[in-house]
């Protein structure tokens, strides 16, 4: 029992840091005095200040998080409605062939995907003028495109584990498709939409590839800016940058385990 | 227990209208079949229920009745055939207009509604001002008994106070037809049995019809003014409760419903008032009144079906030569109320045999191993040609 509990917190120990030692490095690094990333100076904060100076940095973060929110979005609206067709419309032809496609974009290397699409816009344009150029517009699309997919498998997977006769204790109570689906279905289904916006959202902020191939000039996003900017020597300001963005993201995951936990009481209670 | 406005009292136990050939059927099933696939669930069900019936489908799982229940409520689409409600054809009316409300077997009750808006829900989607949904609810939700649990969450329910909700919210329609898919099949046995009487005074009251898919006999009995035994998606039989006990009309019905002691044979004679049957299982040869022993002939094979209690048993030899045979007790078990015997004919064949523990001494019982004679009356066997 002992050894047991002792190779157990071994396991996790090693786990734990195998995770977390670069984060860890990389926020202490970010209060570095020195201008040498990679050599300690000493503790300041003075990277924090020069990060709200750095216009280039701010507007790629902001940029990053509008084509992260309406990306998700998008994807919420179109993968929710292609997953509710794949568990809801029965069986009809091509439905296989439908659920196949739907999930490619998951298993689909960023850089396929990329490529594809920037030859369809670069098609695009020169048939109909439309998308004129790339920039946001085209960021925003190539999201939606892949983000849809995880979208899909997670609605899909929520419906299929509802019970039907909720849907159909709705229809023989009077409610037509369309309120069924707002009063019943959908807030049946909100916790995969929500998580699936949040993956959508996270998927977006993150992806270097797809956005370098079908973005344009200008419109660089924050990977983009980072990646950049590291290939010419890793500047301080990265550090914390990151950092911040470690604190956002560890205050959403303590929420969400949070508010799950709350509903896990809820539920054992029943 | 508030009375719904709507109830007409001259409309109210009617006596009897299925038996009356005049009466006009309110729920009217044509010729209806559905396949799902190469399999079919209801192969050509013709029925008809009347205004104010109880009605209950009866048959084991896959016989079709609960296809048939959906198909009345419109979920699933019939592949021939229609279904005519108070004379207007369903075939394509979509779920959510049909004049019929649904209490599933799941009870289905919305999760993340609370008991009122749950039961609310109906009345909203009708457009019903919001005054009167409040009140109607609240008359409904005290006619359950469940007006202080209002505010709850389905999930804080125990099992028989959501059958409650969900039959509050199947009744708050005020449908014309309620179908009840085993109404009662998640509750314990002794709150089934108060809630079976309960089903009924709310159905007396009402005047709503009512349609039960079960697959426990018991509860078709007490529930039903009529059973329609439902095998292999046909219809075995519909009659009362105590004809399908009493006259079943095919050994699949004389079997499904209660026990039953069933022997071969054939048909020796026919006179004016009886039928004489031979079975190789018995001593002496079996007389059946006239009146149960429709549609067979001399030289006919029949089944002959005789219940555990109509029989008696004891030690001493029977009178007569008809109706009675002998064997010995293989088996024993005392059951309360009632004690039931297997007994072995000569020939091998087991017979159930049912007694009312009448009298407490339990001094001189029959026991293991005795040597015993049955006899039962003519009018106790029936003979089933199918």
């Amino acid at each position: 029992m002992k050894r047991g509990s002792l190779f157990l917190n071994g396991s996790a120990l090693f786990g734990f840091v195998f995770l977390y030692a670069p984060i860890i490095s990389l926020i202490i690094y970010s209060f570095n005095e020195s201008k040498l990333v990679t050599v300690w100076g000493g503790w300041s904060i003075k990277w924090y200040a020069a990060l709200f100076q750095n216009e280039q940095i701010i507007n790629a973060t902001l940029l990053s998080f509008k084509i992260a929110a309406i990306s998700a979005t998008l994807a919420v609206v179109l993968g929710t409605m292609a997953g509710f067709v794949l568990s809801r419309m029965g069986r009809f032809r091509g439905k296989t062939i439908l659920s196949g496609w739907v999930t490619a974009p998951l298993i689909m290397p960023d850089v396929i995907t990329g490529l594809s699409l920037l030859l369809l816009f670069v098609a695009l344009e020169s048939m109909f003028g439309w998308p004129a150029g790339r920039g946001t517009g085209t960021i925003i699309i190539a999201h939606t495109t892949f983000c849809l997919a995880y979208v899909a498998v997670v609605v899909q997977s929520r419906l299929a584990s509802l019970d039907e006769t909720l849907e159909e204790a709705a229809m023989d109570l009077g409610a037509k498709p369309s309120s069924l689906f707002f009063l019943i279905t959908l807030p049946l289904i909100a916790p995969a939409i929500v998580s699936g916006w949040l993956l959508s959202f996270t998927l977006s902020l993150d992806d270097l590839v797809i956005a370098s191939f079908v973005s344009g000039p200008g419109n660089s996003t924050l990977p983009m800016v980072i990646f950049s900017k590291v290939r010419l020597g890793v500047s301080p300001e990265v550090n914390a940058l990151a950092t911040l963005m470690i604190l956002v993201v560890a205050i959403a995951v303590i929420a969400a385990i949070f508010i799950m936990h709350r509903q896990n009481r809820y539920k054992i209670s029943q | 227990m508030p009375t719904s406005p709507q109830i007409d009292p001259s409309k109210l136990n009617s006596p009897a209208s299925w038996r009356d050939p005049e009466a006009k059927p309110f729920v009217q099933i044509e010729q209806i079949s559905k396949k799902f696939g190469a399999f079919t669930a209801v192969d050509s069900v013709s029925l008809d229920i009347y205004k104010n019936e109880l009605f209950c489908l009866l048959g084991g799982s896959g016989s079709g009745k609960s296809t048939l229940l959906r198909m009345l409520a419109g979920f699933d689409k019939p592949t021939s055939g229609r279904i005519l409600i108070d004379g207007v054809d369903m075939s394509n009316i979509e779920p959510w207009k049909r004049p019929v409300n649904m209490m599933f077997q799941s009870y289905a009750l919305f999760p993340h509604l609370s008991v009122e808006a749950n039961v609310a829900f109906g009345l909203r989607r009708e457009g019903v001002r919001s005054q009167e949904v409040k009140q109607r609810v609240a008359e409904m939700l005290d006619m359950v008994q469940l007006g202080h649990l209002a505010k709850r969450k389905p999930f804080m329910l125990s099992g028989g106070q959501r059958q409650r909700v969900a039959l509050a919210r199947a009744l708050i329609k005020r449908p014309k037809l309620l179908l009840l898919d085993e109404p009662l099949g998640a509750l314990d046995k002794k709150l089934r049995e108060e809630t079976q009487f309960e089903l009924i005074n709310l159905q007396d009251e009402l005047g709503i019809t009512f349609i039960v898919v079960t697959h426990d006999q018991e509860e078709a009995m007490t529930l039903a003014t009529r059973i329609g035994v439902m095998n292999q998606g046909q219809i075995a039989q519909i009659a009362e409760p105590h004809q399908v006990y009493e006259c079943p009309n095919s050994r699949f019905v004389a079997e499904f419903i209660g026990n039953v002691n069933m022997f071969e044979g054939t048909v020796m004679s026919e006179d004016s008032d009886s039928v004489t049957v031979h079975s190789p299982d018995m001593d002496n040869l079996i007389k059946i009144d006239k009146e149960h022993a429709t549609g067979c002939a001399p030289t006919q094979s029949v089944c002959v079906a005789i219940r555990p209690e109509k029989m008696r048993i004891s030690r001493d030899p029977m009178d007569g030569n008809t109706n009675t045979t002998s064997g010995i007790v293989t088996d024993y078990a005392y059951m309360g109320s009632q004690s039931i015997y297997k007994v072995r004919l000569h020939s091998g064949k087991e017979v159930r045999v049912t007694l009312p523990n009448a009298i407490r001494d339990m001094g001189d019982r029959l026991t293991w191993d005795d040597s015993v004679y049955l006899s039962w009356d003519s009018e106790s066997g029936v003979v089933l040609t199918s």
